[in-house]
């Protein structure tokens, strides 16, 4: 007799080529834009140096736990988000559901942020750089008023990047550059997400490694320019008084949270797809842990630069007014130098005290220039903007920082896309007919043609919007459900043992603890503080109107009444949906236990799923 | 370099070379250019007479005129810029940055997405590839398979003898009546 052939137990779930490609891609989901330029600003204004011990609190407490309840339930169900959390107990797939939509709205307006930096990137092959030099006006005598007024960086930002419009209701059109653009990074996504991991897998290796390159660059180049370690000694001095503040103890547990992209679902679709018997509790750690040092290791290049556009300005500043005296008071040349400036001008201001208040000299100090805090796109695309011009080569900064800014972006995009693409894979996964390549085609193209809403000339006050309230508070109620879902419905006994199973340890006390008590309560206290702030004042946006008495000053504008309503939507609907699917599976069980000749549930463990 | 009356003379010469080419009189000359209240910072007043009429001075509008045509000759003679070399009330025209035809960013961005373009097709075709090939080897998995049922077939497993219900032979007695006792 000749035995039947051995056909392996294969699901047929495509897997990672090796941990390295995993690991890999879970720093790259976490490790994106915010880190560049959120981290140093919040350490910036939260009394440097200080900032960190919040920080690494929420870490030890909030981060590393969910982190690791993530990975352990994905790797143990190998599902999607959906999936998994419909397995874990039908009433809980609404929180499956939830990440879903979140996944799906943050994809939607991320990419339109490639895009932004995808832009830059092509327009950094120029000499001069466009964003450097002001155009001129009509007759040619003078710089274009706008432009003029606020500066070359601020100009090529908001009128020849967004051309935005000054109120959100005023729509604008469609800006076919940044159209080109966005059909070029969705071409990107596409073709790096077309089979799922296999293709992300090879892709990420170029994304998540090169940004650390880039970084090492800048952060040599950033200690040798002039008033870089002014920079870092305001960054890094810390002021243990900001931590009686307790928006600072709020924001670094915000922070942590968005920093590690955890609620989104894509953490579990990476996890779903490693073999069962991995050690997710090392790789957890590692990862979260690999996250906070790259902030860390950020904002000291972020920080260098800064420090010399501001000793740059400062210097500026001071030549201006050592120039206006000079010709005041018809001194020689090079008699007033910026080192004994301050000595003159006490002397001038005793001897001719009413000439010196004529020349109406502008007060430099090197603390204000340190002061002038951005985060979020102003960082990068004017403060840095206009940092790279100073520098020499800056055609080879602009192209290198462009290019980890987007690599950063992407390897972020992968992550989201994968939480979008992994459940729809697994509803279909009994018509294989069609294969991925079509399905993320669709994926990709849908979302485009969406995202173009944020290619108008309001689109970056949209973008805002979806930023601050499709991806903060629904992350934070889908969180609490998961730790909630696990611990309580799951029950953290059978939770313990297939994890047991799964790394070969037994469940360490410090999981225990915090699963079942500290990181659910962190959590609530996390979600109340902050719609309890967001509620405190009516919802504001800074509005760029060339028009405004205040200009270049932003001018604050209150949201219309129908925008609020579309903010409430955002954050409500992926909410919204984890009672919604609870209560629709209540009244199919209703319906269903009327017919008795249903088998109730097994009892769903990991190691019965894969002995 | 110090400024000292040679530089002096320099001035005064380029004034009166910039006055001769505006008003293209060759009456103009260096005695014509006064220069008063210079000071150590380098700065002072200058008019140019005329003298063909009775000493008058050349209205100043004509002088900025006249500068402002040769303004890039003065300063390189200097060899200082418009920031250096401030005339007041004169504004210095700018020019305007350099534009090619076709912008540059248009260029980069077709070579970008032309290899974004050639990544998909190539990833699309090796895809249809691997499809056609596994469908191949299936086909061939399945012929292998019923050839291995056929060998079966004539060997007879054990499970089907189990399915199959056995027939007694009646020829062997199975009355134990029929042997002898012992």
């Amino acid at each position: 007799l000749s035995a039947t052939p051995e056909i392996p137990k294969e699901d047929g779930r495509p897997k990672w080529d090796n941990k390295f490609q995993y690991i890999l891609s879970c720093i790259g989901f976490a490790v994106g834009l915010g880190n560049v330029w959120r981290f140093p600003y919040l350490c910036q204004i939260h009394g440097g140096g200080a900032f960190l011990i919040p920080y690494f609190i929420a870490l030890l407490f909030e981060g590393i736990p969910l982190l690791h309840l993530e990975l352990a339930l994905g790797q143990c169900l190998r599902k999607g988000s959906i999936g998994a959390w419909n397995t874990i107990s039908p009433y809980l797939g609404g929180v499956g559901v939830g990440s879903w939509v979140v996944s799906v709205l943050v994809s939607l307006y991320y990419n339109t942020v490639l895009t932004w930096v995808m832009w830059y990137f092509i327009n950094s092959f120029q000499e001069p750089l466009p964003w450097s030099v002001c155009p001129l006006n009509e007759n040619r005598t003078g710089f274009n008023e706008e432009c003029y007024e606020s500066s070359s960086v601020n100009y090529f930002w908001y009128r020849k990047t967004l051309n935005i419009t000054p109120d959100i209701s005023e729509s604008g059109t469609l800006q076919w550059w940044l159209i080109l653009c966005l059909a070029a990074c969705w071409a990107i996504v596409y073709l790096c997400t077309i089979r799922g991991i296999e293709t992300t897998g090879k892709a990420i290796y170029v994304t998540a490694i090169f940004p650390y390159l880039v970084l090492t660059i800048f952060l040599i180049q950033g200690l040798t320019l002039p008033g870089a370690t002014d920079g870092l000694i305001y960054l890094f001095t810390p002021n243990l008084n900001t931590l009686k503040n307790p928006r600072v103890w709020l924001d670094a547990a915000t922070q942590i949270f968005f920093s590690l992209s955890l609620a989104f679902g894509g953490l579990i679709a990476f996890a779903s797809y490693n073999p069962s018997k991995n050690d997710c509790e090392k790789d957890a750690v590692t990862v979260a842990i690999v996250n906070s040092m790259t902030s860390l290791y950020a904002s000291i290049p972020v920080f260098s630069v800064l420090g010399f556009k501001a000793t740059t300005a400062y210097w500026d500043c001071l030549d201006r007014n050592i120039i206006s005296i000079i010709n005041e008071f018809d001194l020689p040349e090079e008699s007033i130098i910026r080192q004994n400036y301050t000595s003159w001008i006490s002397f001038l201001n005793s001897s001719h005290p009413e000439k010196i208040a004529g020349l109406k000299l502008k007060s430099c100090d090197l603390q204000e220039f340190l002061d002038q805090s951005v985060s979020g796109t102003g960082l990068a695309f004017i403060v840095f903007t206009q940092a790279i011009i100073l520098m020499p080569g800056s055609q080879a900064w602009a192209i290198l920082f462009f290019i980890m800014l987007f690599c950063l972006g992407l390897s972020s995009m992968f992550g989201n896309i994968e939480g979008v693409f992994t459940p729809l894979l697994e509803f279909r996964i009994t018509s294989k007919s069609a294969p991925k390549e079509i399905l993320s085609g669709i994926i990709c193209l849908i979302s485009f043609l969406i995202a173009l809403c944020f290619t108008l000339g309001s689109g970056s006050y949209w973008i805002d919007i979806f930023d601050r309230y499709a991806a903060s508070v629904p992350l934070l109620v889908i969180a609490f459900f998961e730790v909630i879902g696990v611990v309580y419905v799951y029950k953290i006994k059978r939770f313990s043992k297939d994890v047991e199973w799964m790394t070969g340890r037994k469940l360490n006390l410090y999981w225990q603890i915090t699963w079942r008590f500290i990181s659910p309560l962190l959590l609530l206290i996390v979600f109340m503080a902050f719609v309890i702030l967001q509620m405190q004042k009516p919802p504001s946006y800074p509005a760029w109107n060339p028009k405004y008495e205040g200009f270049p000053m932003k001018e604050e504008k209150v949201y219309p009444p129908w925008v609020q309503a579309i903010c409430v939507l955002l954050a409500g609907l992926p909410c919204v949906c984890v009672p919604l699917v609870a209560l629709f599976q209540l009244v199919r069980k209703h319906h269903r236990s009327k017919d008795p000749s249903l088998v109730p549930s097994e009892m769903f463990s990991c190691q019965g799923a894969n002995s | 370099y110090a400024w000292d009356a040679n530089e002096e003379y320099l001035f005064k010469a380029m004034v009166a070379f910039a006055m001769r080419r505006y008003s293209s009189k060759s009456t103009t000359q260096i005695s014509n250019v006064l220069l008063c209240n210079v000071t150590d910072r380098v700065s002072f007043w200058f008019v140019v007479t005329d003298s063909s009429k009775n000493v008058t001075t050349v209205p100043g509008s004509e002088v900025e005129a006249a500068i402002r045509m040769n303004r890039n000759r003065i300063n390189s003679a200097f060899l200082l810029s418009d920031k250096t070399l401030q005339f007041l009330k004169i504004t210095s025209t700018l020019s305007p940055p350099v534009e090619p035809s076709t912008p540059v960013w248009l260029i980069v961005f077709g070579v970008v997405l032309c290899l974004i373009v050639a990544g998909i097709v190539f990833l699309i075709f090796s895809g249809i590839q691997k499809h056609k090939k596994k469908n191949k080897e299936s086909t061939e998995r399945e012929n292998l398979e019923e050839k291995v049922e056929v060998t079966l077939e004539n060997g007879i497993p054990c499970e089907a003898l189990d399915l199959k219900p056995g027939h007694i032979n009646g020829v062997f007695g199975a009355d134990d009546e029929r042997f002898t006792s012992l």
